[in-house]
């Protein structure tokens, strides 16, 4: 089994700690990871992007190909355009539907999100305001793993614990919300289109 | 063997730790500066070693060689282009007697993702006459730095391990074994082996290159490299070097026959399996992250017998990273093709400063103070305040490489041109800019420099700048800039007529003018209010 997963956003929006929480989760379920980050000036408000790769086999490869992804999860909507031809055509695509308009010339919402639901398997996630309705907008990005959960090869269980032992360290209050973020997203994707 | 799941830079770091370092140094450049702060965030953890920030490359470098000196072991890790800058130190360092273990992490930035060119560092090994070490892996990285400690002192080199971006910033499981004892500090006992004066470099430069034999031998035999012959499949075989192996792999399913294969890890480049090779096919396809380091060595100038296909020819791209799709063509596959986007590219995001960030009110305020000014020049140099030649502010024209803003400036002035004003941050001024400004000290140079002090080194993530903001100033004046004319603003939005006032009169002054434009990086800030609430 091999389940690769392009994650995209914008600089800032927590694409790392998705990251590292999917990561963490898949080898609490003996899974092997390989996960590709960006450093740097890109960070800085920039489009960015990681390849998270989950094996039960040996992963070569830090970069995922073309058409090989079986998901492209992004916290924005049109970051997750950005990386389609990486999408298998059976792949899914799970997009925050909140825009970070950051850019002058940032398209209608309505046509990118029209240009979405036209894909085989999409979903889009009001994570912004499910965020804040488990306590804090900068849930957002847990919004989006837990709408990305029911899809990918992990436990649903491993993924709590996994944003149990990322956010302890910031206290309980945090946690809670982080995992109350998280369930309200895998809520969410189920009625989602 | 215990695991851990690290960065390329972290379990290279992981592996200096347990080969034994006494000392590590750096300067931060993207992709090599995780290293270091893997160093400092597990020294609690992990032992008894100096691991610093330095004022430079060359500093850093040069530091390292001392250790070594004593005996005792060194890591010295830097991006690329940092290596341009201890070039000098690095050269002449493969002369030395190296005594203590002396390792040189550098990594390269093919496609540059965060940099100013994609130079090969290969290059640097091969000019200084050393062995080279090329992970594939990030366990390939810890391991890989083990041995090219043991390597630096049986040779009595320096080793370098290079990196490149992709190997450096993913994360993978890591085996890790047991750790070493530092080595004592026992000064070497080679009195000539450290002195580059001509009698003494002569005889030095003779025995490295008679120890060449021998580095060979090494890389020949290292079982890093590779070398499966497909007796039954004459076609074409493939030489992977570097993350190529990775992409190799992972589309060598596809593949009708399995070609015979030679992967290089471990350079010199293995002359002898490469002949071998070469006797078993007609054609040989060479896959390397990086500049065409080891097709140039197997084409040269005249004719082979065997055909030669990679970057030169066209068959790879000859610039940025290879990635699993674009060593496709050259092994005979088919592109891979996804979803088709209907006819709309979402529009570019590029990278710009934060919200909040001094620059943004340093750059309105410099606009502002030249207004009117036609035509004029405006240098910079490397770091966020960059992304300053981009709208909304296109505040600046040239970006070279660290320091080069104030020679720029200096020359440009000296060649009759006003106004000039040269912007530099605080850690790039302290890396290389003072030189540039006491030369412009002291030929009076008619130029402004303006040093965006935002008390941190802030595109590579924040680490420390070398001396504190406090004693910019002192530094300045210390270099002969006039009293009078060394001005402190702070960049606020509500100041920024008052600073655009401040920074005209200062262009006006015919001589040398510094203004230190003095506000915390945003970034760094909420860090630090993030650690003061006990986040």
């Amino acid at each position: 089994m091999r389940y690769d997963v392009i994650l995209a956003g914008v600089g800032g929006q927590g694409v790392l700690s998705v990251a590292a929480i999917i990561a963490r989760g898949a080898m609490t379920d003996g899974l092997l990871v390989r996960q590709s980050e960006v450093h740097g000036m890109a960070q800085r408000g920039g489009a960015v992007q990681a390849h998270l790769r989950l094996s039960e086999q040996r992963i070569v490869s830090d970069l995922i190909g073309k058409a090989s992804a079986d998901m492209i999860l992004s916290m924005e909507p049109i970051e997750s355009l950005r990386y389609l031809e990486y999408l298998k055509p059976e792949g899914i695509l799970v997009a925050s539907a909140d825009p970070v308009k950051n850019i002058p010339d940032y398209p209608q919402p309505e046509e990118i999100y029209e240009r979405i639901r036209s894909l085989p398997r999409a979903r889009l996630i009001g994570s912004a305001e499910l965020a804040q309705a488990a306590g804090s907008p900068r849930a957002t990005n847990m919004v989006m793993v837990g709408a990305a959960s029911p899809y990918l090869p992990v436990e649903e269980g491993s993924l709590l614990a996994a944003i149990e032992a990322l956010f302890s360290r910031k206290g309980e209050k945090v946690v809670r919300i982080n995992r109350k973020a998280f369930r309200m997203g895998r809520e969410a994707v189920a009625s989602a289109s | 063997m215990p695991e851990m799941v690290l960065l390329g830079d972290e379990a290279l770091a992981m592996g200096a730790i347990d080969a034994g370092i006494s000392a590590a140094y750096a300067y931060p450049g993207t992709p090599s500066s995780e290293i270091m702060e893997y160093l400092q965030a597990v020294r609690p953890k992990y032992g008894d070693y100096v691991a610093e920030w330095c004022s430079n490359e060359k500093t850093a470098y040069e530091e390292a060689v001392g250790v070594s000196l004593v005996g005792r072991r060194a890591l010295v890790s830097m991006k690329h282009v940092g290596l341009n800058v201890a070039a000098d130190p690095f050269i002449n360092s493969a002369l030395l007697a190296i005594h203590g273990g002396l390792v040189l992490a550098v990594a390269d930035d093919p496609g540059m993702h965060s940099s100013q060119n994609e130079q090969d560092s290969r290059f640097y090994a091969d000019f200084a006459r050393i062995i080279c070490l090329e992970p594939r892996s990030q366990a390939e990285a810890y391991t890989m730095t083990r041995e090219a400690f043991d390597l630096s002192e049986a040779f009595h080199i320096p080793v370098m391990i290079r990196l490149t971006t992709r190997i450096a910033h993913s994360r993978a499981v890591v085996g890790t074994g047991q750790r070493r004892a530092q080595n004592p500090v026992n000064k070497s006992a080679e009195k000539a082996g450290w002195m580059l004066l001509p009698a003494t470099a002569r005889k030095l430069w003779a025995e490295l290159l008679s120890a060449q034999g021998r580095f060979l031998e090494y890389a020949e035999d290292s079982p890093y490299n590779t070398l499966e012959l497909n007796r039954d499949f004459r076609d074409f075989g493939v030489i992977t070097a570097g993350l190529g192996w990775n992409y190799y792999m992972e589309n060598i399913d596809e593949l009708p026959v399995k070609p015979s294969h030679l992967h290089i890890s471990v350079y010199p480049i293995p002359v002898g399996k490469v002949r071998r090779l070469a006797e078993a096919v007609e054609r040989i396809v060479v896959i390397e992250e990086g500049f065409s380091f080891v097709e140039r060595a197997l084409r040269g100038i005249l004719p082979t017998g065997v055909g030669i296909s990679g970057k030169e020819d066209g068959a790879l791209p000859r610039t940025g990273e290879l990635t699993p799709d674009n060593v496709r063509g050259i092994l005979g596959l088919e592109p891979k093709r996804g979803i088709e986007l209907a006819p709309v590219q979402p529009p570019a995001r590029p990278p710009q400063l934060c919200a909040g960030c001094p620059h943004r009110d340093s750059y309105d305020a410099l606009n502002q103070a030249l207004a009117g000014f036609e035509p004029r020049l405006v240098t910079s140099d490397i770091g966020c305040y960059t992304l300053g030649y981009l709208p909304p502010h296109q505040a600046i024209e040239t970006c070279l490489c660290m320091g080069a803003s104030v020679g720029m400036a200096k020359g440009a002035a000296q060649a009759g041109f006003h106004p000039v004003v040269a912007v530099i941050g605080d850690s790039t001024f302290l890396h290389s800019g003072i030189t540039g400004l006491v030369d412009a000290v002291a030929s009076g140079a008619n130029m402004t420099l303006l040093i965006l002090d935002n008390s941190t080194t802030a595109m590579t993530g924040g680490q420390p700048t070398i001396l504190t903001s406090s004693r910019l100033e002192q530094l300045v004046r210390g270099l002969g800039v006039e009293p009078d004319h060394i001005k402190l603003i702070v960049p606020l939005r509500k100041a920024t007529e008052e600073n655009a006032r401040i920074i005209r009169r200062e262009i006006e002054y015919d001589g040398v003018s510094v203004v230190i434009a003095l506000r915390d990086c945003i970034q760094t800030l909420k860090q630090r209010k993030k650690k003061e609430a006990g986040e």
